[in-house]
């Protein structure tokens, strides 16, 4: 039995009086990559920032209900420390361009004000530049700025950066949005492979991405979910008429 | 052939470009006018002191000598006291406005305030810092048993910081403005809090033009006359100490330019002028260039 | 290392403590507030004595009198009214068709490589301190007329205003949509006709305010008149005569050691505040106003 590292229980999302999520009720389960998927304007990229407290800073924001990592509640916690424990991944990459891509990656720890000793940090960079398939790549240059990289080697570098500061569990909002198809292709192979580190939850409105690298998939209609499963269950056998319709193309 | 012929006919679009055209004469003449002007006239003592001019400490109308030393310290030392009590100020100032309030009453109050003091003529500054700071300075002074001028080199700079925030609050809130959201939420996705995310990512990114900033409004605090002229106190002697009267370059020029009789005299006021003007000029383009730079690297 | 770790995952840090990083989050936030309100304060302390000492020295003679001797009470700014006019009037008359020309050039020019250079000259312009252009009016008009005249002032003035105007002209025809050009000269209209009829009545709001905002900077300068203007007691409607201005007025009277004196200073220094906020405040009208929409 796999174990449920975060739950989200009778949650409610509204900007202003308009509701965007309505009585959403999900277990996320560890060491899994979750999709979330449905058309534009499901409230899906909604959904994954609540899970970081990235609303916090939209004013007109409302959120409702409980969302639970290892039975704590997430908005009874310091935000910056929620933050810290569930990364993420945004649909642009957005590497910090005042600093070196080593201090990008140990940019968490430097934000943070954590003092590391030389080793920890040479450590930390190494470990989560392997893990997110870029160390060869960028050994040589470390204490140069980003800015040279590609838009798929920018959107690693953030994938290591997330994962420097270890995360229990790391967001992906439409990681690859913004890329060609051969760095897609790079990142979502690094996101099967990160499976045995961290817990994932990859927001997509691209099917066939959601059934090549998740375990598990939500589908997500008018801000309800509609239908959680295994996914290649929910891929062959939907149980709901509204997520067959998607999944064969009938809207979105 | 036939095409050719007809671009040369005079119409109204060949005499519209040359109209056009023509006020660019006009822009050069008058920066070359000016500074061959400047130096014509300040020839004589160019001639006569050379560097000296620069490095004499004495500055006597009466026996024509004339260093312009004391003018340039008291120039450099208000304009920095100036710039560093004004720098943090404006600096608060484009975090409040961009980062903490972004809109509403506070926010419209602070910025309104800022474009006001930007707005008020100097002459005003200096009338308002004569008749209602001095005095204030002055009771200051004799509390601390230090002797009561009131005005001086300290109550000019006083003044001049407050002149100035404007300039650099202006030129911060923008480049700060110009942060894209995308890191700024990277910096929060990773636990940062929002002095963190100031302070280590958005300064960062903003440095080149909050530096560019600072330049303008040291340009401008340099050639600032009018504000300074009415409170510094006007004394030809090196200053000793921050409450002792003083003089600028600019105000010198204001103050005895119209008494100076001799051609000499003159020439020396005018070199002062034409220093203060390479100096301006160097440091206006300096900082223009970076912004420039600031703005193309942000598209 | 892993106990670091530990460590981070809870939140408990030497150096990085929690709770006194969101201290310095809220104390830093406290000081941002602070600081930003004490700067205000400045500016609300000048307002605020130049009103009170302004409107006690203003009544109906105040505006309609020539300055009295000292000791006799009653005098009036009406000739620092009247020169700041005639002033700002000459000045705009000589800086207006060359800086618009110049901002029309430089929006119409904006890709050759020699534009950059015109801008960098505009700036250089715009960046000469007051009392230099004062010294330059001195020698180029006072000197050869031989005297002090008001001419003079609203050269230097109007070196001042060219640069300003000129940039905001150009601004301002920069954000006029190349589609409305093209949509004239594809109706066979000639390029000068178009720039004249079609670009820059779409930019005329943007060109008002432009010469508005120079006016007002101007209004106050005191510096460049010092030695040009001159200042004049009496009453004067000619140009090629020293002149009073309102600026230069509240320099002189401000010097000066009788009472009734600096009271007319505070009287005209309110004036000009208030006749300078107005300037700006129809700047911002104008521009919202008239705001052409594409």
């Amino acid at each position: 039995m796999e174990s449920k590292i975060l739950k989200i229980k009778d949650f409610n999302a509204y900007y202003d009086d308009a509701q965007v999520l309505k009585d959403i009720n999900l277990s996320i389960l560890k060491n899994n990559v979750t999709a979330i998927m449905g058309p534009s304007g499901c409230g899906k990229t909604t959904l994954i920032r609540a899970i970081n407290r990235m609303h916090d800073f939209t004013p007109n924001a409302r959120m409702e209900g409980e969302i639970l990592l290892n039975n704590e509640d997430l908005y009874q916690m310091e935000p910056i420390i929620v933050r810290r424990k569930i990364g993420m991944v945004f649909q642009r990459p957005n590497p910090f361009p005042t600093m070196s891509i080593f201090d990008n990656v140990i940019a968490g720890y430097k934000l943070n004000g954590i003092k590391l000793s030389k080793e920890d940090r040479n450590n930390i960079v190494e470990d989560s530049l392997r893990k997110s398939a870029m160390w060869d790549e960028v050994k040589d240059n470390l204490h140069k700025k980003g800015s040279f990289l590609s838009g798929g080697q920018q959107q690693r570098l953030c994938i290591a950066r997330a994962l420097a500061m270890k995360p229990e569990i790391l967001l992906l909002d439409e990681p690859t949005s913004a890329l060609d198809p051969k760095a897609t292709a790079h990142i979502e192979e690094l996101i099967s492979e990160l499976k045995d580190y961290v817990t994932m939850i990859l927001v997509t409105h691209n099917i066939a991405q959601a059934a090549r690298i998740s375990n598990y998939t939500v589908f997500l209609y008018l801000g309800e979910l509609v239908e959680y499963d295994k996914t290649n269950k929910m891929m062959t056998t939907p149980k709901d008429k509204r997520t067959e319709e998607y999944l064969t193309g009938k809207f979105g | 052939m036939m095409l050719k012929k007809k671009n040369i006919k005079i119409n109204g679009d060949t005499i519209f470009k040359y109209a056009i055209g023509s006020s660019v004469v006009v822009l050069i003449m008058l920066i070359v006018g000016i500074f061959v002007s400047l130096i014509v006239y300040s020839y004589p003592t160019i001639a006569k002191f050379g560097f000296g001019f620069i490095s004499g400490h004495t500055w006597d109308p009466v026996t024509e000598e004339f260093g312009a030393y004391p003018f340039l310290i008291g120039t450099l030392i208000t304009s920095f006291i100036a710039l560093i009590l004004s720098f943090p100020v404006s600096i608060m100032i484009s975090i409040l406005l961009s980062e903490y309030l972004k809109s509403g009453v506070i926010h419209n109050y602070v910025k309104s305030s800022v474009e006001l003091l930007a707005g008020i003529p100097s002459i005003i500054y200096g009338f308002w810092g004569l008749f209602i700071f001095v005095p204030v300075v002055r009771e200051v002074q004799m509390y601390f048993g230090i002797t009561p001028y009131g005005i001086g080199i300290l109550t000019a700079s006083l003044i001049l910081s407050v002149m100035i925030i404007p300039y650099s609050a202006t030129i911060a809130y923008e480049v700060i403005s110009l942060t894209p959201s995308e890191i700024k939420e990277a910096a929060y996705s990773l636990g940062a809090t929002h002095f963190e995310v100031i302070r280590k990512v958005i300064l960062p990114y903003s440095s080149s033009g909050i530096v560019a900033g600072v330049l303008l409004s040291l340009g401008r605090a340099l050639g600032e006359t009018m504000a300074v002229t009415m409170v510094i106190g006007n004394s030809h002697i090196l200053p000793d100490t921050l409450f002792a009267p003083g003089n600028t370059m600019a105000s010198v020029i204001a103050n005895e330019f119209t008494e100076a009789t001799s051609d000499v005299y003159l020439s020396a006021l005018i070199e002062i002028g034409l220093l203060l003007m390479i100096v301006t000029a160097f440091i206006n383009v300096v900082g223009k260039m970076i912004i420039k730079k600031f703005s193309v690297g942000m598209s | 290392m892993a106990d670091k770790l530990e460590n981070i995952k809870s939140g408990n840090m030497g150096r990085g403590n929690l709770s006194f990083r969101i201290f310095k989050d809220r104390l830093f936030k406290i000081f941002v507030f602070v600081i930003s309100g004490l700067a205000t304060i400045p500016l609300l302390l000048i307002l605020f004595y130049i009103a009170k000492m302004g409107i006690a020295s203003i009544n109906w003679e105040f505006f309609i009198n020539l300055p009295r001797p000292p000791g006799e009470v009653g005098g009036g700014i009406a000739n620092a009214l009247v020169g700041t006019l005639i002033l700002i009037l000459t000045s705009s008359l000589i800086a207006i068709p060359p800086a618009i020309a110049l901002g029309v050039f430089m929006s119409e020019n904006k890709t050759k490589s020699f534009s950059k250079w015109i801008g960098s000259g505009v700036e250089i312009l715009q960046g000469i301190p007051s009392i230099v252009i004062g010294i330059i009016a001195y020698v180029w008009v006072v000197r050869p007329m031989g005297g002090f005249s008001a001419l003079s002032g609203s050269v230097a003035l109007a070196i001042m205003m060219i640069p300003f105007i000129a940039k905001s002209t150009e601004e301002t025809l920069k954000m006029i949509p190349l589609h409305l050009k093209e949509a004239s000269m594809a109706l066979g209209v000639p390029y000068y006709k178009t720039i004249l009829k079609v670009v820059m009545p779409a930019g005329l709001s943007g060109i008002v305010t432009g010469v508005i905002i120079a006016i007002a900077r101007v209004a106050g300068e005191t510096a460049p008149l010092l030695f040009t203007a001159f200042g004049n007691h009496f009453m004067s409607y000619s140009i090629f005569k020293p002149m009073n201005s309102l600026p230069l007025l509240i320099f002189n009277y401000a010097g000066s050691p009788y009472d009734e004196w600096h009271s007319l200073a505070w009287g005209a220094s309110f004036v000009l505040v208030v006749m300078v906020l107005l300037l700006n405040i129809i700047s911002k009208i104008l521009s919202k106003r008239w705001k052409v929409k594409f």
